[in-house]
């Protein structure tokens, strides 16, 4: 009697836990699900009144209630840009150092010192970037490009305008320096998938390690260094804090990188706290969806990629 | 052929030089941050800081206001966050494996993992501000478990994939339910990877600003009610950052001094403890 009803108790309790972790593990689904569901009930309004041409207006102007996400997707796009053309070859860089040159006993403390820029917090970029690294783009950077590659013809449009220190080349460069460790964690690891005969084998011919780097382990990893490099772009779409800090945030569309813009997530965090309910508030809420999308699609491209590889592997 | 070799030797120094120029680039750039932050937040040190609330300019004030929000806003996304993402990762590594409902939840998992946190705020803005009515600690910290629940799940999953199963196929031969099994022969085997799995996420959640101006949206009076808003040291190095004032502005660089030395703390600590998990 006391057997059976103490096993009886087990029995509940064993279902009872199976069912925590099946429903836990709904809820992460559920959670994505709802995040995109609730950014699109409240961007509902925007579509309806601007309908697709919201994407294409680079117009934004409160008083009038006239709003389009050009100039957000626009600075988006083009911060992110310049931080991938900074950080993909440093971030490789770092990773060959890692894998190929460093002296085995110095790998782990390096590597690790890397990832720690992954773990400062971006607002602490934000603070850094704003009060440290916008007065040397100001006076040292910025006016060297305005007199060098400003007088290039063709090119010379990109370095136009005065030396303001804020900027959208600024926030490209600072989102470089945030997203550099992902690249660089992500390829160090799939780099070191390649199998060590491979690289004895081109070695042992004569082959130097540039030869080696270029010819065995990026063909090998091919897949993989591009799921991380999306996958940093991810992560450098939807920061807010440093970009908010640094961009100028100027809802113009300016051809010249050293102007002032704007990013989807600096536009909400700047302006939310300011906009009246209905259509404003609508339209952030259309741009944190839109973001929402860019980002989802970028990333899960990202781990597809990277799901790849870890079945060849 | 000698021009040859001396082409490829030629490429080879300057390809491995940049490699090297790399390395000290990111390193140095860390040195340079963590370095502004010792310099101008070092000097602000003081008792104060922690036993005074924030003050209007002109009123020597301090963080303890702030650093109180901090601690019981993650403290709230970890009562949340933790039990959702150790059992949802108990699932995916125990019970679903190769299910295709596990497939998906990881997938989904690895894209909340880098999802942008500003969306998650945004959410929860819809979901709990706006039907509420105001802005409430509470949705700050609903909001931190989004962020912090996905890096459980993926370290639970990866750390009870290291339990070897003979392990608990002696348990079960012993007559061991299932749940019994994992709560106390896997876990057991694995809680520092378990515990690293939290530290990590408490350094994420402590260093989010983002999505706590949608919810939590900061308070310039101390306060310990969850239901209302609640300031945090994101939000107040935030407010101070942008500040015209000399001393609301150092007390923004001592923030951030804090904010960044505890959270490289934790995630130091966290790699220290798998470390020895896994030579385990």
């Amino acid at each position: 009697m006391e057997r059976a009803r103490a096993l009886g108790r087990l029995k509940f309790s064993d279902s009872g836990f199976r069912l925590a972790t099946v429903v836990s593990a709904l809820i992460v689904l559920i959670l994505l699900a709802g995040v995109a569901i609730a950014l699109f009930v409240g961007a509902l309004p925007a579509f309806r009144e601007f309908g697709i041409g919201f994407l294409f207006s680079d117009e934004w102007n409160p008083p009038k209630e006239r709003f389009g996400a050009a100039t957000a997707i626009y600075g988006t796009l083009v911060t992110s840009l310049l931080a991938m053309l900074i950080a993909v070859p440093v971030g490789l860089g770092i990773a060959v150092f890692l894998t190929e040159l460093c002296w085995p006993p110095l790998r782990r403390p390096i590597g690790i010192a890397i990832e720690l820029l992954a773990g400062i917090p971006s607002i602490i970029y934000g603070i850094w970037g704003v009060y440290y690294f916008r007065p040397v783009m100001q006076s040292y950077i910025q006016p060297f490009l305005i007199s060098t590659l400003g007088n290039v013809p063709g090119i010379g449009f990109l370095f136009a305008g005065p030396p303001l220190g804020y900027g959208v080349l600024t926030a490209g460069l600072v989102l470089a320096l945030m997203i550099l460790p992902f690249i660089t964690a992500v390829s160090r690891d799939v780099f070191d998938t390649v199998p060590t005969v491979l690289k004895e084998a081109a070695y042992g011919v004569g082959a130097t390690t540039f030869e080696v780097v270029g010819n065995i382990v990026i063909p090998f990893t091919r897949v993989g260094v591009i799921g991380g490099v999306m996958l940093a772009l991810g992560r450098a779409l939807g920061e807010t804090m440093a970009v908010t800090f640094v961009v100028g945030n100027a809802t113009k569309i300016q051809t010249s990188i050293l102007a002032q813009g704007t990013t989807i997530s600096a536009m909400i965090a700047n302006q939310f706290a300011d906009a009246d309910p209905g259509l404003f508030t609508s339209s952030l809420l259309a741009l944190g969806f839109i973001l929402f999308v860019i980002s989802f699609l970028v990333l899960a491209a990202a781990r597809w990629m990277l799901a790849r590889l870890e079945m060849k592997a | 052929m000698a021009a040859l070799y001396s082409g490829r030797k030629r490429r080879n120094v300057i390809w491995t030089g940049l490699a090297y120029a790399a390395t000290v680039l990111g390193l140095s750039m860390l040195a340079i941050i963590l370095g502004t932050l010792l310099w101008k937040g070092f000097g602000g040190l003081s008792l104060d800081v922690f036993t005074k609330n924030q003050a209007p300019p002109g009123v020597v004030g301090g963080l303890l206001n702030a650093i109180v929000g901090s601690v019981i806003q993650t403290f709230i996304g970890l009562a949340i966050g933790a039990p959702l993402g150790i059992l949802a990762g108990t699932y995916l590594a125990e019970y679903g494996q190769n299910a295709r409902l596990a497939y998906v939840v990881r997938f989904i998992n690895d894209i909340l993992l880098s999802a942008p946190s500003i969306v998650v705020g945004l959410f929860i803005y819809e979901l709990l501000v706006v039907p509420v009515g105001n802005f409430s600690a509470l949705a700050g910290g609903v909001a931190l478990a989004i962020l912090g629940a996905p890096i459980m799940v993926r370290t639970t999953e990866d750390m009870l994939n290291l339990v070897p199963n003979t392990l608990r196929e002696a348990a079960s031969a012993l007559g061991m339910p299932r749940s019994l099994v994992i709560r106390h022969i896997a876990y057991k085997a694995v809680r520092s990877g378990i515990i690293t799995g939290v530290l990590l996420a408490i350094a994420r959640m402590t260093g989010e600003t983002a999505p706590l101006i949608f919810t939590a949206l900061g308070n310039s009076l101390f306060t310990l009610d969850p239901r209302g808003p609640m300031s945090s040291l994101p939000l107040i190095i935030y407010e101070f950052a942008r500040s015209p004032y000399a001393e609301q502005q150092k007390l923004a660089w001592t923030g951030a001094l804090i904010l960044t030395f505890s959270v490289l703390a934790l995630s130091i600590g966290a790699r220290a403890l798998s470390a020895s998990t896994q030579q385990k």
